[in-house]
C-alpha cells in the first residue's frame, strides 16, 4: 500500500545518473517533485475546482438563488474529492494539473460570460 | 500514476490517511462523546435536580421568573426542559440603557439555569461540560476558531479521499466483511482495519461528508459572493427563510395570554409535535410577539419549524416558509451529522459506529506503522519517520484516552470555587494529552503502549469511584433511582477502562510473530536435536 509513486511517470532521467554540473537538472528531476506537483494539484487545484463549481452552479442553475448557491456549495465538496482522485490515479503530474485546470477554467468562463464579477 | 489504478489509490490512501490520522483521531473521538453532550453536561453538573414537570408547567416558571427578574428587558430566550436536559435555561437582552459596559458585547445579555419546579435559578458548577467535546470536535482549543475550522475542514477532506480510495483499493469489499485473521501480526492489523471500516462504511462516508457540509459556508463563500455581491445577508434570508425579523418598538403595556394557552396553540398547529422553547420580543408591551420552536426529535433535518404569535390576543402572525430543494437537503444533512433526532437505541448506534470510526483511524495509523517495521529492521535501526509515527500513535490512540478521562476528573476535583474553572478543566484535558505525547516521544516502544494503556484504564475505571468520592450522583443512587443517562456515563468509563485495560493485556503479552524462514529453522533445530536423540 505504501509502494512509492512510479518514478519513471515523472521524469525521463534517473537522478542517480545525474553528475556535479547537471546537479540542478536532476534536484528538479527528483520524483518527490511529481508526488509534491500532484499534492499541490490536489489541494490548490481540487480547492479551485470546488470554488469554480459552486460559483458555476450559483449562475447556471435556474431557479432560487439561494437554492443554486447551496446546491453548488454540495457538489462542490465532491468535486474536490474526485479533483483529489484524478491527481493521484492520472498518468502524468501534468494531465493531473490539466485535468483539474480545463473544467475549472471553462466554468469560470461560462459563469464570467452570464455575468458574474461584473 | 502508471503502476495501476489501484495502486495509486492505494498509495493516496496510506498517505492522506496516516498525514492527518492523529488530528481526524481528536476529532472523531470528540465527535463521538458528543452523541451524549446532553447527558455528559448533566453528568458535569451533578447538583442540578432532576425534576420531572410538564413543558407547560416548566414555561409557566420560566416567564413568572422572567417577569420578575428581567422585566425591563427588550427579548427573552428560554429553552424548555427536555428528556435528555432536565433543567431549563432563560437568557434575555436588556436595552442598551441597561448594558453592563464592563462586559462588553456581552453586557446586554443576562441568562439563568433554572428548575422547572421552582422556576428558581440553580447553582451548578462551573463546567463547559459536553459543549467542551462538541467545541473540539470543530473549534479545537487554544487557536482561533476560524483557523480551527479551517483545518478541521482540511482534515475532513482528506479523510472523504481516504475513504473513497480506500473503498477503491479493496477488491473483496464484502469477503472481506467476513474476514478476521486472528494473531497474525500484519494480517490482524489489516483486517481489523478492515472489519472496522467496512462494517461502518455507509456511516464513516456519512458522517464525513455532512461534516464538511455542516461549514461549507465558511469553505466555501464564493458562490454566495457572485450571486449576492452586495447584500449577503440577503442570501441568509432567502436561502434559510426563516420568519422576518421584528422591527417594531414596545408599545403600551398589556397581560399576556397564559403562557399555556400559547404553547397549547403550537402543539395544535403543529398536531401534537411537542415544543423546545421560545422567544418573546417586548415582553409586557401591548404589541409583544412570542416565537414558539418546535422541538426537534421527529425529523432529520437541523431545521426546525417556529410559529409567531402576537403574545395578548394569541392571533397567529408568522410561520417558517416551506424551504427550498437545496436548504432541505442540506438540512437534513445537516441533521444526520448532528442526530438530534436519534432516540437512545439509535443513538447507541450513532455511538458505536462513531467508535468504530475512532478504531478505524487509529488501526490505520498503526497499520502504517507495523508495514514499515520490517524496513527499519532490515536495515538494523530505526529510522526517524518510524520513530516519530510510533509516539504519535502511542500519543494519540492510547494517550488520548487518559486525556479523556482526565477531563472527568477535572471536574470532580478542581476545587469548585476557583476562578475560571471551566477553563481549567479543559486545561486538564491537555496537560493529559501533553504528558501522554511527552512520553510517548521520549520512548516510543511496546511498553510504553501498554502503560499507557493501563493508565487510561485505571483513569477510566476509577472516574465512578471519584464520582462516588466527590458527590450524591454516584451509581448507587442513580442506578437505584433508575437514571440511566447519569448511570450510564458511570457505566460506560467502566466498559472504556475494561476495554482500554484489554488492549493494554493484549499490547504486554504481544510476542513477534516469527518470520517464514526463522520458523524453518527453529523446526530444522528441533528436528536435528529429535534424531539426535535417538541416535
Amino acid at each position: 500500500m505504501d509502494s512509492p509513486p512510479d518514478t519513471a511517470s515523472m521524469n525521463s532521467s534517473s537522478p542517480t545518473a545525474a553528475v556535479p554540473p547537471r546537479r540542478l537538472a536532476a534536484f528538479v528531476a527528483h520524483p518527490a517533485w511529481g508526488v509534491f506537483s500532484r499534492s499541490m494539484a490536489a489541494i490548490v487545484g481540487g480547492y479551485a475546482l470546488a470554488a469554480m463549481t459552486s460559483v458555476f452552479c450559483a449562475v447556471v442553475w435556474t431557479g432560487a438563488r439561494g437554492q443554486a448557491v447551496l446546491t453548488g456549495m454540495l457538489l462542490a465538496i465532491l468535486a474536490a474529492a474526485g479533483a483529489a482522485l484524478w491527481a493521484f490515479a492520472t498518468r502524468s503530474a501534468v494531465r493531473a494539473w490539466m485535468g483539474i485546470a480545463l473544467p475549472t477554467a471553462v466554468m469560470a468562463a461560462v459563469a464570467w460570460l452570464l455575468g458574474a464579477w461584473t | 500514476m502508471k503502476n495501476g489504478f489501484r495502486q495509486s489509490m492505494a498509495w493516496l490512501h496510506t498517505w492522506t490517511g496516516l498525514l492527518v490520522g492523529w488530528l481526524l483521531l481528536l476529532i472523531f473521538m470528540a465527535g463521538t462523546a458528543s452523541y451524549y453532550r446532553e447527558e455528559i453536561s448533566r453528568w458535569m453538573r451533578p447538583e442540578l435536580p432532576r425534576s420531572t414537570v410538564s413543558t407547560d408547567a416548566a414555561a409557566g416558571r420560566a416567564v413568572q421568573f422572567l417577569q420578575a427578574s428581567a422585566g425591563q428587558a427588550d427579548t427573552w430566550f428560554v429553552t424548555l426542559p427536555q428528556p435528555r436536559n432536565p433543567a431549563m435555561t432563560a437568557f434575555w437582552r436588556n436595552p442598551e440603557a441597561l448594558a453592563d459596559p464592563s462586559k462588553g458585547r456581552r453586557g446586554r445579555f443576562g441568562n439563568a439555569t433554572l428548575d422547572p419546579a421552582s422556576g428558581e435559578p440553580l447553582q451548578s458548577r462551573e463546567t463547559r461540560g459536553g459543549d467542551f467535546f462538541y467545541r473540539l470536535h470543530f473549534d479545537l482549543h487554544y487557536i482561533p476558531v476560524m483557523w480551527a475550522r479551517y483545518l478541521v475542514g482540511f482534515c475532513a477532506m482528506f479523510m472523504l479521499v481516504a475513504i473513497i480510495t480506500g473503498v477503491i483499493t479493496h477488491k473483496k469489499i464484502f469477503k472481506d466483511f467476513f474476514t478476521f485473521r486472528k494473531d497474525k501480526g500484519l494480517r490482524s492489523w489489516l483486517d481489523f482495519h478492515n472489519v472496522s471500516a467496512v462494517m461502518g462504511l455507509p456511516y464513516h462516508a456519512m458522517i464525513t461528508y455532512t461534516g464538511i457540509v455542516t461549514l461549507m459556508i465558511m469553505y466555501l463563500p464564493w458562490g454566495v459572493k457572485v450571486a449576492y455581491p452586495q447584500d449577503e445577508a440577503a442570501f441568509y434570508a432567502e436561502a434559510f427563510g426563516g420568519m422576518s425579523e421584528v422591527t417594531t418598538v414596545a408599545e403600551g403595556r398589556a397581560t399576556p395570554m397564559p403562557i399555556a394557552q400559547l404553547l397549547d396553540n403550537a402543539r395544535a398547529h403543529w398536531k401534537g409535535q411537542d415544543v423546545a422553547g421560545f422567544s418573546v420580543t417586548h415582553p409586557g408591551a401591548a404589541n409583544a410577539v412570542i416565537d414558539i420552536q418546535q422541538r426537534d426529535g421527529r425529523r432529520l433535518s437541523i431545521d426546525t419549524p417556529a410559529l409567531r404569535y402576537d403574545m395578548v390576543s394569541g392571533r397567529l402572525l408568522e410561520q417558517t416558509p416551506a424551504s427550498g430543494a437545496a436548504t432541505a437537503t442540506r438540512g437534513v444533512l445537516y441533521g444526520l451529522h448532528l442526530a438530534r433526532f436519534a432516540d437512545w437505541g439509535l443513538r447507541a448506534l450513532f455511538f458505536l459506529s462513531g467508535l468504530a470510526g475512532c478504531l478505524m483511524v487509529a488501526s490505520g495509523v498503526v497499520l502504517w506503522a507495523v508495514k514499515e517495521r520490517p524496513k527499519h529492521a532490515k536495515r538494523g535501526r530505526i529510522g526517524f519517520g518510524l520513530r516519530l509515527v510510533d509516539a504519535l500513535n502511542i500519543g494519540a490512540v492510547a494517550g488520548l484516552p487518559i486525556a479523556f478521562a482526565a477531563y472527568f476528573w477535572g471536574n470532580r476535583l478542581l476545587p469548585l470555587g476557583m476562578a475560571e474553572r471551566a477553563s481549567a478543566e479543559a486545561d486538564v484535558f491537555f496537560y493529559a494529552w501533553g504528558a501522554a505525547l511527552f512520553a510517548a516521544f521520549l520512548w516510543p516502544r511496546r511498553l510504553m503502549w501498554a502503560w499507557q494503556l493501563y493508565i487510561g484504564a485505571a483513569a477510566f475505571a476509577l472516574v465512578p469511584v471519584v464520582n462516588a468520592l466527590t458527590t450524591e450522583a454516584h451509581l448507587g443512587v442513580t442506578l437505584r433511582n433508575g437514571d440511566w443517562a447519569l448511570a450510564g456515563v458511570d457505566l460506560s468509563m467502566l466498559a472504556f477502562g475494561a476495554m482500554l485495560a484489554l488492549c493494554g493485556r493484549r499490547m504486554q503479552a504481544w510476542q513477534p510473530a516469527l518470520s517464514a524462514a526463522e520458523k524453518k529453522k527453529r523446526a530444522a533445530a528441533a528436528a536435528a536435536s529429535a534424531s539426535g536423540a535417538r541416535a
